[in-house]
Formats: C-alpha cells, structure tokens, sequence
C-alpha cells in the first residue's frame, strides 16, 4: 500500500479545481428568461421614464440672454466695451408663482474650461494654502505663473478668467425696486469648501499674499474677493470656489445664488422684475453667450426631459423586441434533435 | 515526354521495400562535395571517390593528456583577445540568466516585443511637456506590472533549467586520474579523459570504446533517448585496445591520439582514426558509446572521452527549438497593427479637427492664452501626439501578458488532467510548450507515426495453426468462452516468462502429452529458427530479439516448455521438455527483405541434418512440397488470422541428406567467398535449399494497438481530422495497423504509388497541353481526382514519394551532371530540366490536393526526414494546422515541423517527448487533449480576446467622444487613475477567469459530439470579422456612454441646485457606466459560473468603487494635492438619483441590444454547441444512464477481405554477428577453461580481472 502510494507521486490531484470540475451554474439565454425578462424591464423603464417626464414638466425655467449680441438688447452698449466696468439692466415678467427655492445660474456658450490646456493649468498645492507654492507656483499654471518675476496667487489661467459679472434682482412693485434678497452662501461643493481648497493659516488673509500678485484680469486680490463677508475671501471665496469647478461641455451653468429669504423663500411671485447686471466679463470675441437662469428643482434636479424620453423609448423598445423575440422563437422553435 | 522523365532517374520503379535513407545523407553532402568540387575539379576528370583523408580531420583527442587540449592551436577566439579551448567541457548549460544578467538580459528580451517597446516610446512620449496628454504614471504603471508578472514566470522557468542541469551536471561517474579510477562529477569531464562506466550507467559524454567485461569489448546499449529504438545495439572496441587496455594500469599509460570528424549532430555517422604506437587505426560509429545512452547487460566497460558538453551528438542534436506560433497569435498580431493604423487614423482626424478649432475658436478666446505662439498646424500637430497618448489604451497594454498568464493556466490544466494520467507509468500528461494550446482547437491534420504510437511495440503470440488446427482463441466457435476466460497457467514451467498470456489451454495440454509430433516440431522450430541472442540476468533468461516478432516466438516456445537457453558460433542449446539437448547449427540463412524468410540448417544429436525454415506466406507456399499436408487448412487460417489483423508466419522444415547437404555446403562455402555480388550469389544458394518443404503450421503474433487507439482515430475522423500515418514499417505491416486501427475500411478503394504517379502524370499532361494564359488565370483544378464514388485511401512508400514529389532528384541529377562534365544547361527548359520550380511546386500542390481528398493516408517506409516534408506540404499548400504524434527519435523531425508536436513518453525514450510541445503516455490522450482542453483553449481564447478588444474600445473611444466637445484639445473623459487602473484592476479580472475556467459544455459531452470541434478548425470564432464585431460593439458602447449622461444632466442641474455638469462628475459616471457595462457584459459571456467568477465579477466592481472613494477622499489630496484631484467628486455624484437613473440608463442600453441580438441568432441560427448546450441536461442524463448500464462494447472488428498477411522483422538479425562468432568465441581465455557460451562470458571475465 505504502508502495503504491509512493510510485504514483506524478498523479495529479484530484480536486474539483484541477480536474476542472468545479461546482457551476450554466445560464443560458432561453426563451423562458429573455422574453419575460425583457417584458419587465420595459414596463420597469417605461414607469421610470413616465415618472421622470412627468417630473420635469413640473419644473419652471427661466432663461435670460444677457451677451448684448442684437441692438435692441440693454446690455449692447455693454458688449463691445471690454475691460471697462459698464452696467445693464434686463426686465423680465414671471407669469405665475416661480415655486421655490429658486436656484440662480450664470451660463456660459462656446466657451471651452474643459480645454485640456486651460483644465490643467492650476497649482492645486498652492489652493491648499501651503505658502511655498504662493513664492513658487507651479509650472502648470504657465503662462499665468509670474507676472513680472512676481509670481501670482492663484495661478493658472482657470482662476485668471473668473468669471466676474456681478447681478443684483430687484422685483418691481408699484414702481418701487424692491431687492429680492440673493443668498450666496454654500453655493460652492461642501468637499470645495471644507477641504479641497483652503486659505494659508495666516492673518490676516493678506499677509500671507504678501510679495505675490493678483491675475492679470483680476481687478482686486484673491483676498478682497468679497469686500462684506471676509470668511469668504482668498481661495474659500464661494464664487471662487464655483468657478475652479471647471465645466465638463463647453455650454454650462454655474450656480450663481440661491433665492430662499425673506418674502421670496416660497418663490418668485408673478410680476415684473429687473435685473440689474454689472458687465465685466467679454466674451464675445470668441462668440461667447452670456445668460442668466432661473430655475427650481425636484428630487431628480433640473428640467430635463431626455432621461424621461429614452426610458420611454428603451422601454416601448424592449416590449416590442420581446414581442419580435416571441414571434421569431415561435417560428424557430427548436427541434429537439441531436 | 514527360515518361521520360520518370524514368531520367536511372530506376525503373522505387523499391517499396527499402527506407531511401540515402536521401538523409545525400542532402548536405551534396551541398558540401559540390560546393567543394567546384574549384579543384578539372572539368570532366573522373571524380575519385570522397574520402575524407585523415589530415583533414581538425578533432584531435590525447587520451589521458588533459592539458594537450589546452594548447594554443586548439583555442578559439571567444571576445576580443580573450582566448578559449575549443574543446567543450562536459558541463552542459540550458539556462538563460544567473544573477548578474538576469534584469539587464530580461529586459532586453522582454523589449523585443513589438507591444513592450511601443509602450516605452509612449512612456517617453509622455515625459514630453509639450505633448503630455496623461501623466507618466497611467503607462509606466501598467508596463511594470507587465514587465514584471514575465519577469517573473522567465525566472521561475529558469530556475527549474538551473535546477536540472545542476543535477545532470553532478552526477557522478569514476574517471581515470592520476593512474586511477576516481569518482568525478559528470561536468569536471574533460576530453581525453578515460572514464569507466558500470551497467545501467548513463554514458555522460560521446565516449570511445576501449574495452569491456564482454568478450571481444562488445558492450550492449540501450539508445533509447538517442533514436527512440528500445532494442539492444551492441558496441565493440577495437581489438587492439580490446587486447592491450583491460587494466587500470593499462588504462592509465594510454596515450592514443584520435583524429575525428568536428562535432556535428549526426547520429548515424562518425570516422575518425586513432594514432597509437606509431599505428593507425580506423574508427567508425561501431566504437562509439554516445551522450544519452545506457550501458546495458554489460558488467563495466572504459572509454575514452571524445566530445563532451555542447558538443556531443545528442546535444549537437537538440539544436534550437523552433519558435512555433499560433495562428491566432499571429492574427492578433495583425489585429494589434490594424488597431494602431486605427489609432494613427483617428489621431490625425483629430489633430486635423483641433487646427481647424483653434483657427475658428481657440484662438480667439482669450481666457485659453497659452503664453506659447504656435500656429494652428502646430498645435494640431502636437494635439496628434497628444491623442496618440490618450487613445494609447486602445492597443491594449495587457493583452499579451493575459494571453500569457491564460495559456500557462490551460497547460496546468492539461499538466493536471487525471484522466491524461497514465497510472501504470507514472506519467502525467505534459504541456512542455505553454503558448500553443488554443492551437490544440484548430487541428486539421494529424500525422501519426505507428510503432510505439499507435502499437505499443508490443509483439504477442496470439494464436497459431498447427497441422490444420488452430489454438488460441478464447472461444469457441460457437462464441462461448472457454476456461471461463482465465489465461494459461505457467506454473508447471520453471522457466516461463511470467507476463505471456495465452487464452487456449488445450495447446498447453497437447504439448505437455508430447502426443503431438507436430506440435513439438513446431515448438522446436520456433525454439531453434531465430536469430534471437540470449543473456542471464539473476537466472532470468533475457532475450535479446533483432525484431520484436522474433522474441515474441521465441518467448511462446520458451513457455510452451521449449526454453532456448544459449548459443555458441555453431551450436543451439534449447530444453526441450525439461531435457537439454545441443544442436549444431550448420548454417544460418538470414533474413532479408527480399527473401523475406529465414532458414536453420542443424544437426539433431542423432546425427540428422534437418532444415527449418520461418517465413512470409507468399514465399513459403511457393517452395512447399507438393506432398506437404495441411496446405488449405492452414491458408483458410491464415486468412482468418490476416482478418483479425495479426502478423502471421509459415513455419516448415525439411529433412536433407548428409550427401545433399554436402553438396549444397561446398556451394554455400565458394558463395561466401565470392568476391563480386556476394549477396546474390548467396541468395540463389539459398533458394537452392529452401525448397521442397513441408508445412507445419504458423503462427499469429498481433501487433498490440495502444488502448482505445480505434475509438480515438474514429472520434477524430468524426471531428473532421485527418489523421494520416507515416511510419517507417513496411507497406503490408503499416496497410494491417491501418485496416486494425480502422483506418482504413473495407469499403475504401485503396491507391498505391504507380497509381498515384500515374493519375498525377496525366493532371500534369493535361496542365501542360492548356496554353499557358489559361493556365495562371484558373488557379487550380477543381476537378477530383477520384472519380469513382466511394472512399479512398492512400498507401505510399517513401520511394515512391520522392517519385512523386521530384524530391531530391534534381540535386542528384544536378551533381551527376557536372561529374559528367558540366554541360551548358539545355535550351529548352521544359525538355530536358523539367523540374524547376514551378512544375514541382505545381505536382505537389496536386499531390496534397490528391491526398487530401481521401479518407486516410498511409506513408509507409517514410525517412525521419520524408516525414517533416510531408508535414510541411500539407502546412504549406493547404494552410492546414496541423499535429504531429510520435514517439520516436524519427520521429522528432516531423514533431517540430508540424504546428503542433506531441511526444508520447512510451517505451522508446524521451527524445520525441523532448522535442514535443506535449507529451503524455498514450495516443488515445490525443482525443481529450484536442477535443477538450484544445476545444476549451480555443473557445476560452476566443472569447477572451474578443472582449478583451471590446472592453478597450469601449474604453478607450469615450475620449474620441468627448474631443468633439473639449475643442479636440486631447482631454480625457475619465480620472488619470482611471485610466492607471482599468485595465489592471477594474476589468482584468473576470475576463482572466474567463479564459481560464470557461467550458460552454462539459469535458463529456465534447467527446460526446466531436462536431462541436468543427468552429476552430474553421477559426470561426476569432477573425478579422469578429474582430470588427467587438470593434462595433466597442463603438457602439462607447458611444452610449458618453452621450446618455450628455443628455441626460450635462444642461441641467442636481437636486440641490448645484450644477453636476462638472468634468469631475461627468468623469465618475462615464467610468461608473464603463465599469458597470464592461463586467456585466463580461458575465453575459460567462458561460460557466462557477463562485470564483461570481466573485470576481462582483469583486471587480466593489474595487472600483472601493478606489475611487479612496482616491476622491479629502484625506489622500491632503497627503497628494496635485496627484489626487477629484476630490469629493465621487461621493457628490454617485448620491444624486439622476446620475444613478442615468448610468442604468445606460448600461441597459448597451446590455440589451446584445441579449437580444444573441437570443435571436441562437434561435435562427443555433450552431451545434449551442444545441448541445441547450439540451445539456438531457445528454448529461443520458450519459450517466449509459455509464451505469453497460461498459462500452468492445471495439467489432468485423471485416471480411483478405489481406496480406505477412509481417516480419525489418532489419536483419544478428545473423552475421552470430556467424562471425564475435561475440560468442570466446576472447582468448587461461587455457583449460572450458568451452562456454555467451551467459557464462561474465563471470569468467570478473575471475580474470
């Protein structure tokens, strides 16, 4: 016995692994699965595409073109003036109550921040706070490195072309501008905020700027950014933060402010508003567009009616093929032979 | 006219009978005699025979002169200055690295790949700032692991060759130092070193004999390893070193100097003189004892060392393995280059695309100032290099490292498959070569030796006819088993060989009653007419046969109580019944092919003269006596014997006169001595005596097939594979192997050489009459060339096959020109040099096409060299993957000719299995090894790469999307670490498994359904149109991915207000989606789900998320700012509905159409595998049924033609080396010792030394 044990040690094992025998489950596509199978995913995904269409039909926006392209626009006179502070002022109606909260975008067109060169032309060291990045930013941000062998916070061509028009909304009662209050706080990602993004633990704010510059387009430093509420300067600054979010498509919106005070926090009554628009930002010399947008939101987010649309359609489309796949497997129907 | 040329070669006919070796020799040495020839020839001067003249001889061996080797004439130039003896020692070394060169070498290797290199330059691409696109890290990651995972398998398979040559290099072995034998290890060998070597030793290098324990310095080995052949080669030094170097002392003072041939890797050749004592001795392969041997039968023996290490025959031999690729190997390879011109393609479409957007667009937009003054063309130009980075991943990097990791789990599976474990030899079955086992799935030609292949060389005594009666079968005629099945008992028999089996037992009781007077005679005929040499080993008798047939008679008649027990030059010593009786043998008239029989001429002890004589049917019925008895009985049992397909043999004798035999001895004595055309006037002496027999009966020896070999070839055949066989055994052996192995049928029409030539001849006239035009326009004839209805077959002798092919001819003829006196090449090309190219390429082309249309081919008396040409034929014009099996060293030319060798490690040693891509112990392995794991390989392969282009595509394309919306500015659609790992981490995994454990249809049910082998032969599951299929799917995919989260969120907003149309998000969905996509699509391929698949697919998916939480957390950008960007860009999109809702979105969307694709073409079209899958239960059912039933029946073997029956041995016996008495006399002995035989020589010779 011993013996034979020991002539045989070439012998493989034999265990469900080696001899390939492993415990398995076979599925196969049969008629019995697919057709049904088919049939419940299209009622599943037409039920979510009528939910979201019908959602989204429920949801108000409001666009307003601000770029000043047509003469007869306010903001015209704006529009060839660049670098000089000009101002404008667009009237609009609201029919209906805009339920709140009402969510205030500025959109940008034709205008590429996912460009690869300009995407990655930011020192994310030096956004961190860490003050030798401030001295020695990095080369990345090139050609929005130095100025003048000064180096410049923050560097790098996103933070240079922030975006810097600035709107004040007014609703017009009985002829009176009555400002609609404009929240700007936490309109920026928690993460942005809190984390990815923090200012040098230096005070004040501007000392730890000392020796630097500001961007070339900048009209005041990183640290005067917002010139009432001083927790929201250097790079923590909300508008800051939302601008460094760079676009995925060359059409986007950015959240400018939330409208959730006062009178206005259920929404925007019907009535004629104003909006009144500081025009600093030039974008039509590369037929750019310029709007503002107004808008609410459900638990699916903002209008959009395409999601909606394509689970209708995927969904007619599986009932239908299911259909097809009976026909044709009645037709087909497997002889049972060898 | 072209009659003429037929016959051109001086030959009327090929012989069928003789091996035309020749053409093995004549090959290079045509080359090299002519190139020779050349200068020193005057034109039509008789040439004189070559011989090489010993001058010329550059080897030169000084026995016991180790620093003779070193001097300077004999150092080589290794490196510059550096200074070498050219003289091997005899440690060998297969291994590639040692420490030291182990990276630098690897690397080196490992960057010859075409793939390694390109990523390199991608590497060094993207170091470039200008053009950088992705970080280094996205290629230099994936690269290392590459690297290292190859790294890693090349050290391991080195260490094992380091592991082996270590222990080759130790073994030890006693060497001749200092004045005495001292035990050395085999690698401080030296040449010139005398070694002395003990029974069963290995001989450790090409050794000259010098003496032995056995008379006359004969010395038995068993060369196995060396040419395949199992039976016993004797040696023999010469008699001078036989006579003067028995002794240590003698040894030591030998001081010969042997001139020999250069080391070359001829095995069947050597010459060389030895210069001792101021007189020359010739030396030839007789002396030799070469590397892989084993000494036999032979107590010890002494040699002198000739060639060691590197340079010995065998490992002159082993030469370089040729690199054998895949056919699919070679298609991806193709796929890949398409893949780059694809890339190229798009690159430059972007490139293009980003010019014109910087003209129109980016340049106008002053927040994209890049400091830089490019102009567009530039720009696009960089962008081109730029996308060539990005869409990189398209070839993608870890493809051939899978397909590696893939084929190395596939020959484990094979190294583990029990049922290709050979219990009764230990043997597992072997993949040797790891990179060609989807090949395994594409067999279309099997070229099978037969001996040791198909047979196991195994001869046993079946049944016979005695003077009209047969004994042996089992049965009775009725069919009811006799002795309830039991073999014969031997025990009554001292000397039986215990493993002879014998099923009838009233033979045995017929020859124990010695009523019988036939059946003695005819034991006694089978005892006495052999040329079979005999040898004592621990009281065993151990026969020594010429030819397996011969030992197996005598083996029958040592059981049946006629035990041969020793011969002398002229004496037979048998016991007969338990009564030793001496015979003088008065002549021995050998076998040869022509004569095909052997005869005795003995003197009984009562002073009869009696002739005894074995044979071929044919030539025995034609020298009976008219008064001879039994004549129909015993042609009706022969028939019946050729039926079952056994060997059979007359047996006859014939009492002669002692005045006959007077005269006809004095005839035989003037024709030994005749000078000229001594054969034949031997032969016709011969003739002279060999008539008037009297027939006593024949034997019937059966050719053992290897088990299961007809249920193999048959299963096989049923798989669409051809199997022919090429052997080197005769026609009739070979065309009986075929019919028994059902092969060949009854109802095959059976095409021998003239017909073949002939039907050739007339293709070839008919081609030549076509006016030339129409000839290149129609490529090839369509017609058939078998006409007739029915099946055919083909039985081919190798004559008849360089007839057919013009192989060789053309040199000879070339070479006889010249000797005859270098005439002009003749005008008229199609006249007189018929065989140029073309005609003779045309005439094989027709040839394969011939044979292929038959059923089975059968190329008998094949050269180990005609074998590889055939392969390579059928390689060559039909584009056929073909398999060669074999087991022998002839065999081993064939074996790595063909795409896919297999060795089969039976008795006949190891060098087929050497030279072999997989090895196992048994032809019928061949079945499961090509219908199972060549099937699974194939099918697991396939479906491997086909998603694995797909995943990449897919992939990779999304980025192509995107351009069209990030100004063609090369930005990428996914996270940097995205791209790192996806092909590592986050969809290797289950598609690896995949192309490990995937079975559409369980091991049973493919051997069950041979048909489900038909899509590989075909390659239909991986082509250029497949490829394009995944390429489409990849598109398509891709496609979706990108622009359902473009519709669907990038222009609105998320549910709280905050814009998810951020690049991050977009990029945490896209690959959310991809990864999704990707494994579930990948499970819809799995078709074989076992937990590990499961886990894998689910694992993947849980890593991916796992990572990119990980990377996206606050804590890793604290730690990396720069490196890890996204932060918080994962958990602030994958919590928003819309963004789930989108990626279902989809991912259904690019799942469902392939269901439903797939469904439909299983129902419209089902190929067999998916029939078979779908009724798979029901057949697993069935199967279990049958297996508890029944066993399966018994091959039936019902045939009913008569065949040629005649087998025999085909070499010639030890006839002249029992005539010559060389090993029988005895050496001169002490006088007064008495006269012995063979059996006594050893202990004799141990009294002497």
């Amino acid at each position: 016995m011993v013996k034979e044990v020991k002539e045989l040690v070439n012998r493989p094992d034999n265990t469900a692994y080696t001899q390939q025998r492993l415990p398995a489950w076979q599925p196969m596509l049969s008629a019995g699965i697919v057709i049904p199978g088919f049939v419940s995913i299209g009622l599943v995904f037409i039920g979510i595409g009528v939910a979201l269409f019908v959602t989204s039909q429920s949801i108000q926006v409001l666009e307003i073109d601000y770029t000043g392209v047509e003469q007869s626009s306010p903001c015209f006179k704006c529009s060839d003036q660049t670098g000089k502070k000009c101002d404008c002022v667009m009237n609009f109606d609201i029919d209906s109550l805009f339920k709140g909260p009402v969510f205030f975008y500025y959109g940008l067109s034709n205008y590429f921040q996912n460009q690869r060169k300009y995407s990655v032309s930011i020192d994310y060291n030096q956004l961190t706070g860490d003050l030798d990045y401030f001295t020695n930013p990095d080369d990345a941000c090139f050609p929005f490195q130095n100025d003048r062998n000064k180096p410049i916070v923050p560097c790098g061509a996103i933070a240079n072309s922030m975006f810097n028009d600035t709107f004040q909304l007014f609703q017009l009662v009985n002829g009176q501008k009555k400002e609609v209050p404009l929240d700007g706080k936490g309109i920026a990602w928690w993460t942005d905020y809190n984390t990815k993004y923090r200012n040098p633990s230096v005070t004040p704010l501007r000392n730890a700027f000392n020796g630097t510059v500001k961007p070339p387009s900048w009209p005041q430093a990183a640290y005067e950014l917002d010139t009432e509420d001083t927790s929201n300067n250097g790079f923590i600054n909300q508008d800051f933060l939302v601008w460094m979010r760079t676009a995925a498509l060359p059409d986007f919106r950015k959240l400018y402010r939330r409208i959730t005070e006062g009178d206005y926090a259920s929404g925007l009554p019907a009535g004629n508003y104003s909006l009144e628009i500081v025009y600093n930002y030039p974008v039509l010399s590369f037929d750019g567009r310029k709007k503002v947008v107004f808008s609410n939101v459900s638990w699916m987010g903002g209008k959009n009616e395409f999601l909606g649309i394509a689970y209708l359609v995927i969904g007619s489309l599986c009932v239908l093929m299911s259909i097809v796949m009976l026909i044709v497997y009645a037709k087909f129907k497997f002889p049972e032979e060898d | 006219m072209s009659r003429r040329r037929v016959n051109s070669s001086g030959s009327l006919h090929p012989d069928d009978e003789v091996m035309p070796y020749s053409d093995d020799e004549t090959d290079d040495e045509l080359d090299a005699s002519s190139e020779e020839e050349e200068p020193e020839a005057p034109p039509g001067a008789p040439q004189p025979p070559v011989e090489v003249k010993p001058s010329e001889m550059g080897w030169k061996v000084k026995a016991n002169d180790r620093p003779y080797h070193h001097l300077p004439e004999f150092q080589k130039k290794v490196f510059l200055c550096f200074k070498k003896s050219r003289y091997s020692g005899n440690a060998i070394k297969t291994y590639k690295y040692n420490v030291l060169t182990f990276i630098p070498l690897n690397l080196y290797e490992q960057f010859k790949r075409v793939a390694n290199l390109y990523f390199l330059a991608l590497l060094i691409l993207q170091i470039i700032p200008d053009i950088s696109t992705l970080p280094w890290y996205t290629t230099l990651i994936p690269l290392v692991v590459v690297l290292g995972v190859t790294a890693i398998k090349d050290l391991v398979d080195d260490l094992a060759r380091h592991k082996m040559d270590k222990e080759i290099n130790n073994r030890k072995c006693e060497v001749l130092l200092d004045g005495r034998f001292q035990e050395s290890k085999w690698r401080d060998i030296q040449v010139g070193d005398v070694v002395h070597l003990r029974k069963n030793d290995f001989i450790p290098a090409d050794i000259l004999l010098l003496s032995s324990s056995d008379p006359n310095s004969l010395c038995y080995v068993e060369t196995a390893e060396l040419d395949g052949e199992t039976n016993l080669k004797f040696k023999m030094g010469l008699r001078v070193t036989d006579e003067r170097l028995q002794h240590e002392r003698q040894l030591a003072e030998f001081n010969a100097l042997i001139e020999c041939e250069e080391p070359n890797n001829r095995l069947d050749k050597f010459v060389g003189t030895m210069l001792w004592d101021r007189e020359r001795y010739p030396l030839d392969l007789d002396n030799m004892l070469l590397r892989g041997c084993k000494i036999r039968n032979t107590e010890h023996c002494h040699g002198l060392v000739i060639f060691a290490g590197a340079d010995t025959k065998i490992m002159k031999n082993s030469g370089k393995t040729r690199f054998k690729r895949t056919k699919i190997d070679e298609l991806m390879n193709y796929m890949v280059y398409t893949i780059f011109v694809l890339l190229i393609l798009v690159a430059a479409g972007l490139a293009i695309g980003h010019t014109f957007w910087y003209e129109e667009i980016g340049s106008k937009a002053w927040y994209l100032f890049d400091g830089k003054n490019h102009n567009s063309s530039y720009r696009g130009f960089l962008s081109f290099w730029g996308y060539i980075i990005v869409l990189n991943t398209m070839v993608p990097i870890s493809l051939y490292v899978s397909v590696e990791v893939i084929r190395l789990g596939q020959s484990k599976f094979i190294n583990w498959d029990l049922q290709m474990y050979y219990a009764e030899k230990d043997t597992p079955a072997k993949a040797r070569t790891t990179t060609l086992n989807e090949q395994l799935g594409q067999i279309e030609y099997i070229f099978s030796d037969k001996t040791g292949t198909l047979t196991q060389n195994i001869m046993q005594f079946k049944k016979c006819t005695i003077a009209g009666r047969t004994y042996g079968d089992p049965t009775t005629a009725e069919g009811v088993t006799l002795d309830r099945g039991r073999p014969v008992d031997w025990s009554w028999n001292q000397q039986a060989d215990k493993k002879f089996d014998f099923m009838d037992h009233s033979l045995v009781s017929c020859v124990r009653s010695k009523k019988d007077k036939d059946v003695s005679e005819f034991f006694k005929l089978l005892s006495l007419c052999h040329t079979v040499m005999v040898d004592n080993k621990d009281g065993e008798l151990v026969y020594q046969a010429a030819s397996p047939d011969e030992g197996a008679l005598v083996t029958a008649a040592r059981n049946f109580g006629y035990v041969f027990l020793s011969r002398t030059q002229d004496t037979i010593t048998i016991n007969e019944m338990d009564q030793e009786s001496t015979y003088e043998m008065l002549a021995l008239l050998d076998f040869n092919s022509d004569r095909k029989r052997m005869s005795i001429i003995l003197k009984f002890p009562d002073g009869r003269i009696r002739l005894y004589c074995k044979g071929a049917d044919t030539v025995i019925y034609e020298r009976l006596s008219p008064d001879s008895r039994h004549k129909e009985t015993t042609q009706a049992a022969l028939d019946i014997f050729a039926n079952a397909t056994l060997r059979t043999l007359c047996l006859c004798y014939k009492d002669i006169s002692a005045a006959e035999y007077d005269a006809w001895s004095r005839k035989h004595k003037e024709a030994q001595v005749s000078m000229s055309e001594r054969d034949v006037a031997l032969d016709r002496v011969y003739e002279q005596i060999e008539s008037n027999l009297l027939l006593i009966g024949a034997t019937a020896i059966e050719d053992k097939l290897q088990d299961g070999v007809p249920e193999t070839i048959a299963k096989l055949a049923k798989a669409d594979i051809k199997i022919w066989v090429l052997t080197g055994d005769k026609k009739e052996t070979a065309e009986n192997i075929g019919y028994s192995c059902s092969l060949l049928t009854d109802d095959m029409a059976i095409h021998y050489g003239e017909d073949v030539n002939e039907k050739l001849r007339i293709r070839q006239t008919h081609r030549r009459n076509e006016p030339q035009s129409l000839n290149r326009r129609r490529k090839r004839p369509t017609e058939p060339f078998f006409n007739m209805p029915g099946k055919n077959a083909l039985v081919i002798t190798g004559g008849w096959l360089n007839e057919i092919l013009y192989e060789k001819k053309k040199k000879r003829r070339r070479l006889r020109l010249r000797r005859l006196g270098r005439r002009p090449p003749p005008a008229i090309p199609q006249d007189s040099q018929p065989m140029d190219d073309l005609e003779k390429e045309l005439r094989q082309i027709d040839f394969v096409d011939m044979a292929c249309e038959c059923e089975a081919v059968i190329c008998c008396r094949v050269t180990p060299k005609q074998k590889a040409n055939v392969v390579s034929l059928v390689k060559k014009y039909k584009k056929a993957v073909t398999l060669s099996i074999g087991d022998g060293a002839n065999d081993v030319n064939m074996i790595k000719t063909a795409d896919i060798g297999v060795g089969l490690s039976g008795q006949e040693g190891m060098q087929a299995v050497m030279s072999s891509d997989y090895a196992f112990a048994q032809f019928r392995f061949l079945q499961r090894l090509l219908l199972v794991h060549g099937r699974w390989s194939y099918i697991r392969m396939c479906k491997f790469l086909r998603y694995f282009f797909f995943k990449n595509f897919a992939f990779t394309l999304v980025h192509f999307w995107y351009s069209f919306f990030s100004g063609y500015s090369s930005q990428i659609a996914y996270e940097n670490w995205f791209i790192t790992l996806y092909n590592l981490c986050y969809s290797s995994l289950p598609v690896l498994l995949v192309g490990l454990l995937d079975q559409d249809v369980n091991d049973k049910l493919s051997l069950k359904f041979p048909k489900l082998y038909l899509p590989g032969q075909k390659g239909a599951l991986f082509n250029y149109r497949n490829f394009f299929i995944s390429l489409f799917h990849g598109i398509f995919v891709s496609l979706i991915i990108f622009f359902i989260p473009y519709g669907a969120f990038l222009q609105t907003m998320g549910q709280d207000g905050e814009a998810p149309s951020d690049y991050q998000s977009l990029a945490v969905v896209t690959a959310s989606t991809l990864i999704f996509t990707v494994n579930l699509q990948i499970s819809l391929d799995t078709s074989y789900w076992t937990f590990v698949n499961c886990f894998a697919v689910l694992g993947s998916i849980a890593i991916y998320f796992g990572i990119v939480f990980d990377i996206h957390s606050a804590g890793i950008h604290v730690i990396f700012p720069s490196v890890f960007t996204f932060t918080g860009a994962a958990s602030n999109a994958l919590r928003q509905p819309y963004l789930w809702l989108t990626i279902i979105l989809s991912v259904g969307i690019s799942l469902l159409p392939v269901i439903c694709i797939q469904f439909l073409h299983k129902t419209i079209w089902p190929s067999v595998g998916d029939k078979v899958h779908r009724n798979r239960k029901k057949y697993e059912m069935e199967m279990e049924e049958e297996e508890r039933k029944t066993k399966p029946p018994t091959f039936d073997r019902g045939r009913r033609s008569r065949r040629s029956a005649y087998a025999f041995s085909h070499s010639r016996g030890y006839a002249d080396l029992i005539a010559s008495g060389r090993s029988i006399r005895r050496r001169p002995t002490p006088v007064g010792a008495p006269p012995g035989s063979i059996r006594e020589a050893p202990q004799r010779e141990a009294e002497n030394i």
